[in-house]
This record gives structure tokens, sequence and C-alpha cells, in this order.
């Protein structure tokens, strides 16, 4: 039986509501295994989009008019579908942000900077993403913070022992990916949480990498801040999300001013200045939101769990199948990981191979993904990415494989 | 003879690339014009020297002969096809006056269907090696 039809997962079905899967790359069929640089969109969202332009389209909690409260209606609801999606104990606690870097710069601004002397610290590992250094650094030049990096082991998983070290009484926040974009590493988040709770500090967990492929339940896991961006779990581009616990949200100044925020006269009954609405200034992307309840409704319908399963076994093909081509190298193989392939071949630059399978119809991902000081812990220039969705088959690992082979042949 | 001008140049090049119909031939024409890249000096490959771009390495030395007065090129990269396009880039620009640098911006990139190689800020860092090329030259001419 072909991979990921067991169990009612029909992955080829899956496959037919995604209409971009259909087209085609310089005349090749597309193969997209670039999921974790962001996935593709269901024509549930991409209908949702034009859905809502064509019937439900109006500024929010500003009319008293009907279409208005029907958009306003809509973007709660949205709100209250990822309340769902993660588990949150109130919808209060989900704001919608551009996306999860955003989600990350409101919580250094917000939370990290009122309460920062100099010298104090936020702990993040060797393994992080941009969007969860810059934001530390840029507080490091606003109020003295300072950034502390927690080290990997070698086989790409946090050291535990060195998180356990580095966190003081100088620690505001500990920030850490759920999932890591470039080894695929999936980290221990619930003894991630002990560990900062035990020393009484908050944890943020960036779980952009993790929304899409495995089940989030911010209650059972206990962080107290998440972050994920809505292009990633099949939504729309332009939104992401902000969890954080109500009491410690609500302690925050607000991030940002303009509209919509600040306390204001009110006809339709809208609470302006409490939670979420204080950090949510200026018109969102509205019809983003309804969108993005689109996706989380699809990914829920499918189940994570099947996602899940369905991803790990594409995963362990992959893995197998890429060891196979001469000189090439996988980074990143730790023993619990999630959806991502990164890898290098011996005396070929990323940048050629991507260029190369590009030809053949194939999207990964080259070069340092966002993560240069984990590249250049690893003495590597950059890296290829394979990385894997929902509606990946083992014939994309097979063209890739293929590709690859290709690549060899000419170039090694 | 006089010599050839960078507008003839690139007129060369348009005719070089009009005998690929697909993109495949064009990106393994690049990509052998990065394997006969002149040998740039091990020594030169320092930060200093760096140009920076998303997906690789790229270096570049030039200068301003003084006794000439024409600007001399060098350049390299780890990634072949980045390789490739500097080979077009000095075909251009290597052992020109800087007033003729200055004169012509390159736009045979885009009429060979290499322009999305020039995307500032992602790619391969060409469009900042351009981008050096041209204010040196500017600064001499």
């Amino acid at each position: 039986m072909p991979l990921g039809s067991r169990n009612g997962y029909d992955v080829e079905a899956i496959r037919q509501d995604f209409p971009i899967l259909a087209t085609t790359m310089h005349g090749r069929p597309l193969v997209y295994l670039d999921n974790a640089g962001s996935t593709q969109k269901p024509k549930a969202v991409i209908d949702e989009l034009s859905r809502f332009y064509s019937n439900d389209y109006a500024n929010i909690h500003r009319g008293v008019y009907d279409l208005s409260m029907r958009a306003s209606e809509a973007h709660e609801a949205a709100r209250r579908t990822v309340q769902r999606f993660i588990n949150a104990v109130d919808s209060r606690e989900v704001i919608f942000t551009r996306n999860g870097t955003e989600g990350m710069n409101l919580v250094a601004q917000s939370y990290v900077r009122p309460r920062a002397k100099p010298g104090d610290k936020v702990v993040v590992s060797r393994m992080e993403h941009h969007a969860n250094i810059v934001p530390w650094q840029i507080l490091g030049q606003q109020v003295g913070l300072e950034l502390v990096v927690v080290e990997i082991t070698e086989a790409g998983e946090l050291d535990l022992d060195d998180l356990e070290r580095k966190i003081d009484d100088r620690t505001l926040l500990v920030s850490l990916p759920w999932v890591s974009n470039v080894l695929g590493t999936v980290n221990p988040v619930e003894r991630l949480v002990e560990m900062a709770h035990a020393k009484g500090v908050p944890l943020l967990l960036d779980a952009c990498q993790a929304v899409q492929h495995l089940p989030v339940d911010v209650q059972a896991v206990g962080c107290d801040f998440l972050v994920f961006s809505g292009h990633k779990v099949y939504g729309p581009s332009g939104i992401g999300i902000l969890w954080g616990k109500a009491e410690l949200l609500d302690a925050m100044p607000p991030y940002q001013g303009g509209g919509d925020m600040i306390a204001s006269v009110s006809f339709d009954g809208t609470t302006f200045n409490e939670l979420p609405y204080k950090f949510e200034a200026g018109t969102p992307f509205i019809e983003g939101a309804a969108a993005l309840a689109k996706a989380i409704d699809y990914v829920t319908a499918l189940g994570l769990d099947a996602i899940h399963a369905h991803e790990d076994e594409l995963l362990a093909y992959g893995t197998r199948a890429l060891k196979q081509i001469k000189g090439l190298r996988l980074i990143g193989e730790a023993p619990h990981k999630s959806s991502v392939l990164s890898f290098v071949m011996e005396g070929i630059h990323p940048h050629d191979i991507g260029t190369l399978v590009d030809l053949d119809g194939v999207a990964i991902r080259t070069g340092h993904h966002c993560a240069q000081p984990l590249i250049e812990h690893l003495g590597l220039p950059a890296t290829a990415r394979a990385s894997l969705g929902l509606y990946n088959t083992t014939h994309d690992l097979d063209a890739l494989v293929v590709s690859l082979q290709r690549v060899v042949d000419k170039l090694g | 003879m006089a010599e050839a001008t960078i507008q003839d140049e690139e007129r060369a090049i348009e005719e070089e690339f009009a005998l690929f119909d697909e993109w495949r031939d064009k990106i393994d024409y690049v990509m052998d014009l990065g394997r006969n890249l002149k040998p740039f000096p091990a020594a030169s490959r320092t930060e200093a020297n760096k140009v920076h771009g998303c997906q690789s390495q790229v270096w570049m030395v030039a200068h301003v002969d003084p006794r000439t007065g024409r600007l001399h090129l060098d350049a390299d990269s780890d990634a072949i096809l980045v390789k490739g396009l500097i080979g077009l880039l000095m075909r251009l620009y290597d052992d020109r006056p800087p007033a003729e640098i200055v004169a012509t911006p390159p736009t045979v990139f885009d009429r060979v269907g290499l322009g999305r190689h020039l995307t500032p800020g992602r790619a391969n860092g060409l469009h900042a090696m351009i981008r050096r090329v041209r204010e040196l030259a500017a600064a001499q001419a």
C-alpha cells in the first residue's frame, strides 16, 4: 500500500485541495519541498479570501452597520478558532500579529523591555532563527540586555545541562524554538518549561515550525508565550499569532499605538484598551484572520496526529533515500526530528544544488535559512533544505533524489 | 580596430544567449563560464573583500590602475552559478575606463533573462557587486 493512504489519510485526495500542486516549474510537475519556508494554500483558504471580500468585508470594531459587525464577528470567530487550535484558556490571550517575528518583537518590547536593567538576560539557543536573536539584540542596544546562547550537542539537540547552567537570577525570559527550522530537531518543550519555571523564569516558544506538524496544547505544555505564523500552517502570509498567559499580557504595556487599541467611544460594545485589542493597533489583516481560521479548520479536520504520522513516515523515507546519494551528508540527525532534511553535498555549493534541481521542477531552500549563527557553528557556508508538508508524497522525495543524482553527475 | 565597448560586449553576450531556447541551457552555459573563470588568489578570500549576499559567498577585489586609469576587477564565489555571473560581469567591466562604467549600467542581465539574479538583498550578491564596482568607478571617473 502506498505511503499516506493508510488510516484514511489519502494524500492524493489531499493534493487535489491545493491548486498550485498541479502546476509546473520549467515545464516539470512542481515538486514543492520548501514547506519550512512557507506552505501552499488549500482551496478553502484561497476561496475564503475571495468570499470574504465578496460578501463580508468592512473594517472591524468601527461600524454599527451589519456588514462591519459581521466582519468583526468573523475576526473574533477566527480568534476563537486559534484559541481552540492551541487550547488556550481564553481567546483574549490570542493576539493577531503580522507574523511570528512580530510576536517576538512584541514580547521583547512590551514584556522584557519594561523590566530590563543593564546586564539582565534573555536565554536563547544556538539553533535560533534570526527572529529569536535580533529582537533581543535590539534590546541590548536599548537597555543593555544581554543575550545568552545555549549550546547544542553534536546530534543537533539542545544541551540541557548548558541550559540549566545558563538560566540564572538575571534571566528575564527563556526563548526557544519548539522545532528547529534548519535541523528539524523537536525540542523537549515540557522539560524546557520545567527547567525555566524551576528558576521562576517564563518561557516563550517559537512554534513557527511546530503548529503545522504536531498537536500543540499550550496548557499541557505550560509555556508562557507562544508565537507562530499563519503562512506556515497553510494560511495567508501577513498574519501571525502571539499567544500569552492573560496575567502576563494584561500587565504589559501596548506595543504600538494607533486606532483600536485606545479607550474610545464604542457603539458596538467592543471593549477597547483591554486584551487582546491593546496589542492590535490599526486595521488588522481582517480577511487574513478569516482565511487563517479556514487553514486551521483544514489541518484540524485532517488531524495533526495523522499529519504528523504521515510526515514522519516521509521523513524516514527521505532520510534513507538521501543517504544513498554519494557525497551527501545530512545536517541534523536528532532522534526526535520533524519534517526537515537539511544537507550538504561534497564539493557542490547549495546554491548550485538549488539552481539545478529547480530546473527539474523541484523547489527546495538553499542558504543560511535565517539562522546564520547556527550555520557558522556547523562550519558550513550554507545548506540545502528539503522540508515536508502534509501534501508531500514519496514521489516528491523520489523526484528530489533523481534530481540530486543528476547534480552529482554534473558537478560532483 | 576600435576597442569593443561595454555595449558591444553586452550585444555579444545577448547573441550567445540567443542560441539557447531552454532556461536549462542558459544555466548550463553560465555554469560553464563559472568553471572557466580565471583563478582568484586564495589570499584575497578575506572578510574585507567579501560582498554580502544571502546564498553564496562572493569575494571581490577592484582597483584603478594609476598608470592606465582603467578599473581592474577580480572576483570569485564558492557557487559555480555565481562564478558564471561574475564571468559575465567581468566581461562588461574588467579593464575598462571608470567613466565608461559609470555611463553604462548593465542591462544585459535583464535582456538574457538573468535579471532575477539581480534582485537586491536576496539572491547572490551580484547586485551588491555591481553596485560596488560602479561606486568605485564613480569615485575615480
